[in-house]
């Protein structure tokens, strides 16, 4: 099951990267993309753990890049 | 500007006010308070992102360490340079941050084929609804100068449309009734209706803007080496910081002071913005050149594969020809002209659904009387019998000719499909019918050979002669014909591996009209599908797709392939060098804090600049 997100405010190409590796380390979470050119976010979850991972997801993003919104 | 970068600049601007008013002040606690206050005016939001970073256990983060060069250099008594220091690196930022905007706002005007709204017509009125919520079998108003939101098919009013968004074809399409109406096209000149044939998410615009967003997230080996690179330099930097700082006074003692202001040069560019910025950024540039001349890049992935590509196959038919055939030879026998032979067997087969027949007709180009036909009767696999204003006229190939005892002349060789014509019970003469090129394909395969291509290779179901003819007449290297589907998969099997031979880097592409192509698509290094408007296996399928059906659209991918790469290769040389001649020199003492911000952002700046001009490849 795959989720596209918009980021915005993201302003740092190293930041997107730091986050992106963050990202693939959340339990829940198989693969993560972040695009810093297009402002996206592409969230791969593990069969039947979307919401869950989809919340860690969320408070990572929040609290790695208080800047960043994820819609 | 967006509301963030006009704060960001009036922040830089009474900083800078700030800190030239401190060098204007009399020495003292005047000028020291001016410098901090341009200091806290720039660094307020870096100093407080450490803290929170550092908080976390972050501590090769960037905001830390530019926190620290700064902070240390003021520790080490010199206040200007340390209020300096973070105030051009604000700059450099802002002009990161300015300069990333401007490339994605142009990307993003590149692919702005995204419908707003479409106009529908429900009870008898147009009303304006947003594109999803539009059902197939519904009926779209679209006005001259309006986008097509939605595919579908033209019910009333005759337009030329502008497909140079999905194709890069400049030239107008003309479309009347019964036309397939492609979204995202432009409608110039009149007033059509549109029957809708698929919803949004299935229409062409909505795929193609799906496949570039995803093409963006596919990373490359070139920038999967940036981002593992990235990953180690800030920490061996600062490490390398540390060992600056102590060994030298610990070792030798040097002078500690020396020292510590020498490591704090190696703080300022340990953040590798300029490498982890400017690759991506290259690639999504050569990655938005092509899609504006309608070429879709499946991702930074292809980009490589492609600008390695030695070998080409085509697929024949729908590829390197039009699919469909024309009569390019007549024949006739003495006592026979062209128009006559044309006539006698455009009117035989004028009933006949046959590719062959329809080409006959065509050639023609008259209309048949009413009642000039009649008695026509069809003989499956051999031709037409029917009689033509009182004349019994037999239309077909030899098999046809043989079962009614005419003779023929010889005609060994025929680069084509022959039809022979005979009026009552004579030979009345040939017509040569051909799958001619597409006319840019003789042009497209020279090209490819321009690109560095080694061999070009045409594979087709025809028999030899037709295929011989043509991959001649366009100057391939070499042809299989007789293929069944399974042996196009082998033989791009086969010459994958003979490409591998020559050199273990060099790709095999293989160019097909997607149709029944899927798994020599995806044998092959880079699928190219061609004439993807509406076809979505072959998008599925391929790594490439051309929009519209010229195969001129290869070599233009190669080329931008190419010149992306290339870009992308100056940028990490360009950063990677200009870090290690800074470090070297800071390290001996040449480089000051001065030099070491200003290189780093003047690096990360034209990195960013070089990245832009893989917008303008062709």
């Amino acid at each position: 099951m795959r989720k596209h997100y918009r980021l915005s405010n993201l302003d740092c190409a190293n930041c997107a990267a730091k986050l992106e590796a963050a990202l693939g380390r959340v339990e829940g979470v198989t693969a993560a993309r972040v695009g810093f050119i297009t402002q996206s976010l592409t969230l791969e979850f593990a069969e039947g753990r979307e919401s869950e991972a989809e919340a860690a997801a969320r408070a990572l993003v929040r609290r790695l890049e208080p800047g960043v919104s994820m819609a | 500007m967006t509301r963030k970068q006009r704060l960001g600049a009036v922040r830089i601007g009474v900083g800078l006010a700030l800190f030239a008013a401190g060098w204007c002040l009399p020495a003292g606690a005047w000028r020291l308070g001016a410098w901090a206050a341009a200091y806290a005016v720039a660094g307020a939001d870096v100093l407080w992102a450490s803290a929170r970073n550092v908080l976390r256990g972050e501590l090769f983060d960037e905001n830390f360490l530019m926190a620290v060069a700064s902070l240390g250099a003021m520790a080490l008594g010199d206040f200007a340079e340390g209020a300096a220091v973070m105030l051009f690196y604000q700059v450099g930022e802002w002009f990161q941050a300015y300069a990333v905007g401007r490339t994605r706002r142009s990307v993003a005007a590149l692919m702005d084929i995204r419908p707003d709204r479409a106009r529908v017509l429900r009870g008898g009125a147009a009303a304006e609804v947003a594109p999803e919520a539009v059902a197939p079998g519904e009926t779209l108003v679209v006005r001259p100068g309006e986008r097509i939101p939605l595919d579908g098919t033209v019910l009333r009013g005759r337009s030329a449309l502008d497909t140079a968004a999905l194709t890069g074809e400049s030239l107008p399409r003309a479309v009347g009734p019964g036309d397939a109406a492609p979204s995202g096209c432009v409608n110039l000149s009149g007033l059509l209706e549109i029957r809708v044939d698929r919803p949004y998410g299935e229409s062409t615009v909505a795929r193609v803007l799906a496949l570039v967003e995803e093409a963006a997230g596919r990373k490359a080996r070139t920038e999967a080496f940036i981002t593992a690179f990235a990953r180690v330099y800030t920490p061996a930097v600062c490490v390398g910081a540390l060992a600056l700082a102590a060994l030298p006074p610990l070792v030798a003692g040097g002078a500690w002071g020396v020292w510590a202001y020498r490591a704090l040069t190696f703080l300022v560019i340990s953040c590798p913005c300029a490498l982890v910025i400017s690759v991506p950024l290259s690639f999504f540039g050569g990655i938005g050149a092509a899609s504006r001349r309608g070429v879709l890049l499946k991702g930074s992935t292809c980009v490589e594969a492609l600008a390695r590509v030695r070998t080409v196959v085509f697929d024949k038919t729908g590829t390197l020809t039009r699919g469909a055939f024309a009569v390019t030879e007549a024949r006739p026998a003495p006592g026979f002209d062209r128009g006559r032979l044309l006539e006698l067997a455009a009117c035989a087969e004028s009933a006949s659904t046959h590719p062959l027949a329809r080409a006959v007709v065509a050639a023609w180009g008259g209309a048949v009387p009413p009642g000039a036909v009649s008695g026509v009767r069809e003989a499956a696999g051999q031709g037409v019998e029917a009689e033509v204003r009182g004349r019994r006229v037999l239309v077909g190939n030899a098999a046809l000719m043989a079962a009614h005892g005419v003779a023929l002349p010889p005609w060994p060789g025929a680069p084509g499909s022959v039809v022979h014509v005979a009026c009552d019970g004579a030979y009345a003469g040939s017509l040569l019918a051909r799958d001619e090129p597409k006319p840019d394909a003789a042009e497209a395969v020279a090209a490819l050979r321009r690109a560095g291509v080694r061999r070009t290779v045409m594979l087709t179901g025809d028999a030899e002669p037709a295929a011989r003819a043509v991959a001649q007449s366009l100057g391939l290297d070499g042809f299989r014909a007789g293929l069944l589907p399974a042996d196009k998969v082998a033989h791009v099997g086969r010459l994958r591996e003979e490409t591998r031979a020559e050199s273990p880097k060099a790709t095999l592409a293989f160019v097909g009209d997607g149709i029944n192509d899927a798994p020599a698509l995806a044998l092959a290094d880079v699928g190219v599908a061609m004439g993807a408007l509406g076809s979505d296996a072959a998008i599925e399928a391929a790594d490439v797709v051309l929009m519209d059906d010229r195969p001129s659209g290869l070599p233009l991918a190669i080329r931008v392939a190419r010149g992306t790469l290339r870009i992308a290769r100056q940028n990490i040389v360009l950063a990677v060098g200009v870090k290690a001649a800074v470090l070297a020199l800071g390290a001996l003492g040449l480089a000051g804090l001065w030099a070491a911000v200003f290189a780093d952002v003047g690096v990360a700046c034209l990195a960013t600049l070089n990245a832009l001009r893989a917008l303008r490849l062709r």
